[in-house]
């Protein structure tokens, strides 16, 4: 099934995150982050930061989830069951640490047919309570042609 | 000074080696929620025609960035990373778990001190990142 290519330029509501101290511990064990600034609020504040610091991919914590709901939509036409991740990019406009309270805001980029695959890159632009800019990111799905295509 | 503040453009940065587990990708996956079972599920990722259970990229990706703060010597120093997932890292059930080498070399140092780094990540010899491109702000 072709894509729908009016996703095109096309946004979706903000989702909220909440940052906290615990999730950015979690994040950053699991990826063998042990720097005492991802998980001693004292040693993040001694360097300079009013909390501890996530690490450099945790926001795919939140940006995922958000992107997920637009690939689940039907109307796209991606089959998750074969889409496969080709590339990743993350901008961190700032540090981003817990306390901060971020929104999301998903677009589609670009919609494409690349030798029978479907392509899709995503941009999650995300900022602070504030309005400020706090990071973007970018992540391009493929999905596999299936035998019917 | 960290080995990268005093790496000139045209420097290879000193790699290093990671191992990926079964019980890395169950924590991974916890900790970032993505519970797609082809992370941790050898019959859900057969039925998809992998040849095992692999590794999330972007776990990959965050082991990539890790290598490169830690050169830093700041583990807030990578502000952007950048990476195309080319090859899967198969991760055996095992307790040996599958190896991946990393390796930088800097590609550019701006007037401001930034560092472009380019990240090769490899595993059973083959690339598993491509185009990975990290950019280091030192302090």
């Amino acid at each position: 099934m072709p894509l729908d290519a009016s996703f095109v330029g096309r946004t979706w509501p903000a989702e909220t995150y909440e940052v906290s101290l615990e999730k950015i511990r979690e994040f950053a064990t699991a990826v063998g982050a042990d720097d005492p600034v991802h998980h001693d609020r004292e040693a993040a504040r001694a360097a300079g930061h009013p909390d501890v610091v996530a690490p450099t991919t945790f926001p795919v914590v939140f940006t995922w989830p958000a992107t997920k709901r637009v690939v689940d939509d039907p109307a796209l036409g991606l089959d998750f069951s074969r889409v496969v991740h080709r590339d990743q990019a993350v901008e961190l406009h700032r540090p981003l640490h817990a306390g901060d309270v971020v929104t999301t805001v998903v677009a589609v980029d670009d919609v494409r047919e690349l030798a029978g695959n479907d392509v899709v890159t995503f941009r999650c632009d995300v900022t602070d309570a504030d309005g400020a800019a706090v990071l973007t990111t970018t992540a391009t799905l493929v999905g596999r042609a299936g035998d019917d295509a | 000074m960290s080995a990268l503040a005093d790496a000139a453009r045209g420097d290879a940065l000193e790699p290093r080696t990671a191992t990926i587990t079964r019980a890395d990708l169950v924590r991974y996956a916890g900790a970032s929620g993505d519970l797609n079972p082809i992370h941790w599920n050898e019959r859900v990722a057969a039925d998809v025609g992998l040849p095992g259970v692999i590794a999330h990229g972007m776990f990959t990706m965050a082991l990539a960035a890790r290598y490169v703060a830690d050169l830093a010597g700041d583990p807030t120093a990578v502000v952007a990373f950048s990476t195309r997932f080319t090859r899967p890292v198969v991760v055996p059930d095992d307790d040996t778990g599958a190896t991946v080498e990393f390796g930088g070399k800097v590609t550019d140092v701006a007037d401001d001190g930034t560092r472009t780094v380019s990240v090769t990540a490899t595993h059973d010899g083959r690339g598993v990142l491509g185009k990975a491109v990290a950019t280091v702000r030192l302090g």
